[in-house]
């Protein structure tokens, strides 16, 4: 860091230990920093910051209404984020998310397009599972390319996000297009029993979210707890140290994608079953890529997660709000999260770093 | 003009975007920085670029805003991911999603309209052969992306300074000591890297289809990132698989205007699905890859 002694007059140097307040505090300081850099962007962009503010990250929380709407966006960002997480922490890098909930999504829809007009209390939950087998299906292409073929999963996944765009474009203009629907590229509404029950009346948030509550205590166990996700952290921290302790790097490729892809997958199917009742080309806003978001301004921890995902359904919401009564453009939620995600990865090397100031007169040696 | 005759005729101009952005990152990653923004960078320099060129900048002025542009966010990838030693991935895709998001902030009142291109330049003689005539009629852009392949193979095969922007990547701390300074190599490394991706970015959008629509990089700069890796990181292979993509995307065309039944939803994921396989193909072989490859790509340099 000799560059930073001799531009600045100080350095970086590593701590011996990172401290655990300042581990929580460095997802604060991003999302602080964060949102005076994109005010002062709305301020260039013309915009009044001040209301930009308020309908972005005060208005979800003044109506019971909005603030439900910030706990239905947590439930796919939960269940999404905790997923990836598995997999970073084991340096197994999917990215490809968003194509997994689109699997998800499709193969959930699979029963109340084939059958419009089942009944019974079986339908949601055998939807449920058939999205998790949908995206852990398409997640286990990443995973036989990466441990079997030796390609990098960045791009495979992220490949197989695109692919499967397409693949719902297909299904939504050609067979599975609604007849009755204006030639609109979606499907039949679902029947009655094929959406999710309704946890608060009078809202839009079901049961998804008790899932994704669910899923993060089993991650936590998992990560925390289990020898499986011990092996899996070791083979992130010290792949060689891993190695010849005999922890199997294929089995950590393959159980890292599959847990994300299931995870995922769950994610898209809840969301046609339960906010949007149809499969469309809007099923997720981005969910795959906020995600990785999610993740990592939880410092990949389970219980991080939660509280990163809360702050990022907010911000949907916001961003929503914003739309309308701000207009600003929706993209300026993802400049905000991509700022985020800047700013929290700044933040944290201070958690592992500590500044020194370079002595005037030493400065030659540093 | 039969299908032959199209591919050859479009198939470079197609290819430029994938090829300029893969030698940027080819560079940048030959000196161990791995940077999967390129799809953000291009992205902005596309935006860029198309505004400059819309409001009357003329191209020239359109290609230089958009190299600038992208080399800015591309610096403020190697403050995090270099300065200060963060994990590459994830600032990588922090930096991929920001200028996504910056483009379709930047292009909001843009949006579907279009711009006159560039004329082709036809080499008197060549250009008039039977089959192949089309390879020879060209904008200027390829014609200088074709020198900035040969350019950039030059510098690392036949030149010290290629020479130790190899080493930067190969063993750091070796170069460090013998007196190069790590950081600052892989800093311009990543601007020129970023450079290249703005201006990619900006071929697409003024150049190859003269519009501007959100999304319309469309993965283009993921699959250069792909294209470094199928090259093995040599300028020559790149400069093939760029051409093969090139070749692929227009064969999509051919395919419907010869009447193929096919959904056109198979042909829009054609390059991603080459791109799958090719990477599968290429990947399995373990020995051309370590031969090749970047022995500390993706690891911060601590001093």
């Amino acid at each position: 860091m000799s560059w930073l002694a001799s531009m600045f007059g100080f350095r970086l140097v590593r701590r011996e230990r990172a401290s655990l307040m300042m581990t929580a505090l460095a997802p604060v300081v991003a999302l602080v920093a964060a949102t005076i850099l994109n005010l002062a962007l709305y301020l260039i962009m013309g915009k009044n910051p001040v209301g930009v503010f308020y309908a972005m990250l005060l208005e979800p929380f003044l109506s019971w209404y909005g603030f439900s709407e910030v706990l239905l966006k947590m439930g796919p960002l939960l269940l999404v984020a905790q997923g990836l997480a598995i997999g970073f922490r084991a340096k197994i890098f999917n990215i490809g998310a968003e194509g997994q909930f689109i699997l998800g999504a499709i193969f959930a829809s699979a029963i109340p397009v084939m059958y419009p007009e089942a009944t019974g209390v079986w339908i949601w939950p055998a939807m449920l599972l058939l999205g998790a087998v949908g995206g852990a299906l398409w997640a286990s292409i990443t995973a036989f390319w990466r441990a079997r073929l030796n390609a990098n999963e960045i791009l495979v996944s992220l490949m197989l996000s695109l692919v499967a765009a397409q693949l719902l474009n297909y299904l939504l203009l050609g067979p599975w297009k609604d007849p009755a629907g204006f030639n609109f590229p979606q499907t039949v509404m679902f029947q009655y029993d094929a959406m999710l029950p309704i946890l608060f009346e009078g809202t839009r948030v079901n049961i998804s979210l008790l899932f994704g509550l669910f899923f993060s205590v089993l991650a936590f166990i998992f990560m925390q707890r289990s020898f499986q996700g011990y092996k899996l952290e070791v083979g992130g921290l010290a792949p060689a140290a891993a190695r010849y302790a005999g922890f199997s790097e294929s089995r950590t490729i393959w159980l890292s994608l599959l847990i994300g892809g299931l995870a995922a997958g769950f994610a898209g199917a809840a969301e046609v079953a339960g906010p949007i009742g149809q499969l469309q080309r809007s099923i997720s806003t981005g969910y795959g890529y906020a995600g990785i978001i999610v993740a990592y301004l939880g410092g990949l921890h389970p219980i991080g997660i939660v509280f990163a995902s809360f702050v990022m359904a907010v911000l949907y919401i916001g961003g929503d709000n914003a739309m309308v009564s701000a207009d600003l453009p929706i993209a300026a939620v993802r400049v905000f999260q991509g700022s985020i995600l800047l700013c929290y990865l700044i933040a944290f090397t201070f958690v592992r770093y500590r500044l020194e100031w370079v002595d005037q007169l030493k400065r030659g040696e540093a | 003009m039969n299908a032959i005759e199209f591919v050859l005729a479009g198939m470079l101009a197609a290819a430029t975007p994938f090829l300029l952005a893969a030698l940027g990152e080819l560079v940048a990653e030959r000196t161990g920085v791995l940077n999967l923004g390129v799809e953000g960078m291009m992205a902005l320099g596309a935006a860029i670029g198309f505004i400059v060129v819309y409001n009357g900048g003329g191209h020239f002025a359109g290609f230089i805003a958009a190299g600038i542009s992208a080399a800015m966010l591309s610096l403020l990838f190697a403050f995090v991911a270099i300065g200060l030693q963060a994990n590459q991935v994830a600032a990588g895709l922090a930096i991929g999603i920001l200028g996504q998001g910056l483009s379709a902030l930047f292009g909001k009142s843009y949006e579907s309209l279009t711009i006159r291109g560039i004329p082709k330049i036809e080499i008197p003689g060549l250009s008039d052969l039977p089959l192949v005539g089309g390879l020879f009629t060209q904008d200027i852009v390829v014609w200088l992306s074709l020198l900035a392949t040969l350019g950039v193979w030059f510098v690392f095969a036949r030149t010290k300074t290629g020479l130790i922007l190899r080493a930067a990547g190969e063993n750091p701390k070796a170069t460090h000591s013998i007196g190069y300074p790590i950081i600052l190599i892989r800093v311009c490394a990543v601007a020129l890297g970023g450079a290249m991706a703005g201006f990619a970015g900006a071929y697409a959008s003024t150049v190859y289809t003269p519009l501007w629509a959100d999304g319309m990089i469309a993965g283009r700069g993921w699959i250069a990132i792909a294209l470094v890796v199928f090259g093995t990181w040599l300028t020559g292979r790149i400069f093939l698989g760029a051409c093969l993509f090139g070749a692929v995307s227009l064969a999509g065309l051919a395919a419907q205007t010869t009447g193929v039944e096919l959904p056109s939803q198979l042909l829009a994921s054609l390059p991603y699905l080459v791109t799958i396989i090719v990477l599968g193909i290429i990947s399995s072989n373990r020995r051309l890859l370590k031969l090749n490859g970047v022995a500390s790509l993706g690891e911060p340099y601590k001093p």
